[in-house]
């Protein structure tokens, strides 16, 4: 998916807008020429003149505003972008509560199924992946990784 | 001369000779296979180095490293696909090559030269690194600044592509170093009352996101390519290696010294190495007219400079603390945690620490031969590896990765956000080295900046009263009106010609 330069250039100026507004807040320090808002600051301004310049490049060459990569025409692709993304915010929200056996073993049943793999395939991939990863990590490396609701089965 | 001997005894130990074994087994298997790239095998050997003493952690990355930049090779001469970035620039030659009939010179001159230009690079890294460490004993704050700003510059302008987006993704890094308490004035900014993002974002997080995520999204979204392998036996791939060194001696000097030189420079690494190197070969070149048509010359060269880059690139990581290349932006992140800060007091303190990353160097080097030649030979197993079976398992360990890292989910957060953005940044032409130059040595430069604005008196002449930082004030200043001096001589040139 590209964008026309000329919304990247605006959307700058935007981020920058809101730096510049934010950083006003911050406190000066007493004896010093420059506190907390000075990087910040200078940083603002080399996003307004850079966006300026991607604005300006963007509404001279005219392109369309938004070029559809190839993958966004194609359903099965975008839904596996879509899939990674879910099984990243899955594994946040689910870990704790369900404990990182479980969470695993849907997190990769699930991919695994999306990106094509056969069923007789993906269930011994995914028995096998999570407990290699959670004996390297939890018994070896010793990463607090949550049991959940398997507490009381913790090994 | 005992902390070389004790060096000797920290890297022969069995326990660090293991994990470098296992590395380079671990570095030829994610570089053979396309999609996983050097950068990204350092960012999932982070968290497990995370537990070792900084000897075997270190040098499980070296030789991952130097492993996976040759074995990026394979894939390229064999299925015309580079395993990694840094293969890039000759996978068409390669597998030219391979097609009328020359798997084996390719193969065995993709390995011989890795290792000739590794080797390369080390030496230059053990000869200059230490001497150029006691010259910057010396400098203060001031040539600290001009030092981060010219490297940033770097960063920016050999970044191939476009400057004014490489100048914005330089400005996004150092947006997101300025995130958190980390500044001179211990204010929390951008935190939005999160007590997470009070110590920033977190490097390694992200390094997994922007290096191993964005690659499995952008798996996720590949068009299948069905490519053709090539599937005919490999006979002895030394052969003819000797000749071939009699015959491009040049190539072979001038791929290593450009390589560890680009190495060296902040922000460009082996993949830009050999771009810049294969094509120097082809303009030198007495036949520049075979370039194309399965000619080993340029592979000659640009295998040997994308090795020697990846030691380039720790001159300036060890030495200031600025990274030569993205794994070097990692590496100084695990630098930090094991205590071993970068910056030429580490040649003082840390000395058998330091002797021990160089004989780990020459040791990768060295163990890529009968390894390389074992991966070559094992090549149709380790590219038959369905990849829709690997890339969830790895999505699994980026999770798990980050997570140990802090014991929070956050980091999880974390590697999704900068998955998404690196995918988004490369797609529109963004260069992300840039970002990852910022995001480093955003808090240095403002660091330096605050420290000798105080000592000059809030004068800015004081940047360039001292010598070295008078010339290296100079130098940046010139560095970076460059891109505005071409764009206003091509702008010059337009009217002109029109």
């Amino acid at each position: 998916m590209k964008f026309n330069d000329a919304i990247a250039g605006a959307c700058l100026i935007a981020l920058a807008v809101a730096i510049l507004v934010h950083i006003q807040d911050y406190p000066l320090i007493p004896g010093q020429k420059y506190g907390p808002a000075l990087f910040p600051g200078v940083i603002a301004v080399g996003f307004i003149v850079t966006g300026g310049i991607l604005f300006v490049r963007g509404v001279r060459h005219g392109a369309p505003l938004v070029v559809l990569g190839e993958w966004l025409r194609r359903p099965a692709l975008v839904t596996n972008f879509l899939a990674v993304c879910a099984a990243l915010v899955f594994y946040v929200v689910a870990a704790d509560p369900l404990g990182f056996i479980i969470t695993s073993i849907v997190f990769l049943g699930v991919l695994l199924l999306k990106f094509g793999v056969r069923a007789a395939v993906a269930l011994p991939v995914v028995i096998v992946a999570t407990l290699v990863m959670h004996t390297l990590f939890y018994k070896v490396l010793r990463v607090p990784l949550p049991w959940g609701v398997l507490e009381r089965y913790a090994w | 001369m005992t902390a070389l001997l004790t060096a000797f005894g920290l890297v022969f130990d069995p326990y660090t000779l293991f994990v470098i074994l296992l590395s380079a087994v671990f570095g030829l298997f994610v570089g053979a296979v396309p999609g996983l790239t050097a950068t990204m095998a350092t960012a999932l050997l982070v968290p497990v180095t995370f537990f070792m003493p900084p000897v075997p952690a270190i040098a499980s990355i070296v030789t991952a490293t130097a492993m996976a930049i040759f074995s990026g090779d394979i894939p390229g001469a064999l299925m015309r696909i580079p395993g990694t970035p840094a293969s890039a620039a000759y996978t068409d030659e390669s597998y030219t090559m391979t097609r009328n009939g020359h798997a084996e010179t390719v193969l065995g001159a993709d390995l011989v030269f890795s290792v000739i230009g590794g080797i390369f690079g080390t030496i230059v890294l053990v000869a200059a690194a230490p001497s150029l460490a006691e010259v910057a004993l010396k400098f203060s704050s001031f040539e600290y600044f001009w030092l981060v700003l010219l490297g940033l510059a770097c960063a920016v302008i050999i970044s191939m592509g476009d400057t004014v987006k490489g100048i914005v993704s330089l400005l996004a890094g150092l947006l997101i170093s300025s995130i958190g308490l980390d500044n001179p004035a211990g204010y929390p900014r951008f935190t939005f009352g999160s007590i997470e993002l009070l110590g920033s974002v977190g490097l390694i997080p992200m390094m997994i996101g922007m290096f191993a995520v964005s690659e499995i999204l952008r798996y996720a979204v590949t068009t299948d390519e069905h490519a053709e392998m090539f599937r005919k036996q490999i006979g002895n791939v030394f052969r003819g290696m000797w000749g071939l060194c009699k015959k491009y001696p040049w190539s072979i000097l001038r791929g290593s010294v450009l390589g560890t030189a680009i190495g060296a420079l902040p922000g460009a690494g082996a993949d830009i190495a050999a771009w810049m190197s294969y094509a120097m070969s082809k303009k030198f070149s007495r036949t520049p007219e075979k370039f194309g048509t399965g000619h080993v010359e340029g592979i000659v060269e640009a295998g040997a400079a994308n090795n020697s880059a990846l030691a380039g690139a720790w001159i300036p990581a060890l030495v200031f603390g600025i990274p030569g290349d993205s794994i070097t932006a990692i590496v100084i992140g695990v630098l930090y945690i094991k205590g071993m800060n970068p910056g030429p007091t580490i040649f003082i303190n840390n000395p058998e620490n330091i002797y021990a990353v160089f004989i780990v160097f020459f040791l990768a080097n060295l163990m890529m031969i009968p390894l390389g030649w074992a991966c070559i030979k094992a090549a149709r197993r380790i590219l038959d590896v369905p990849r829709n079976v690997l890339m969830p398992v790895i999505l699994l360990f980026c999770v798990v990765g980050a997570f140990a890292i802090n014991n929070t989910l956050f980091a999880v957060t974390v590697i999704l956000v900068f998955g998404v953005a690196a995918y988004f940044m490369e797609e529109n032409g963004y260069p992300v080295a840039p970002a990852i130059l910022g995001v480093i040595l955003g808090t240095m430069l403002e660091e330096n900046f605050i420290s000798s604005m105080i000592k000059a008196d809030g004068r800015f002449l004081g940047f360039f009263e001292r010598p070295i930082a008078g010339f290296l004030g100079a130098l940046t200043i010139i560095v970076w009106l460059w891109p505005l001096a071409k764009w206003l001589r091509v702008r010059g040139r337009a009217p002109a010609a029109a």
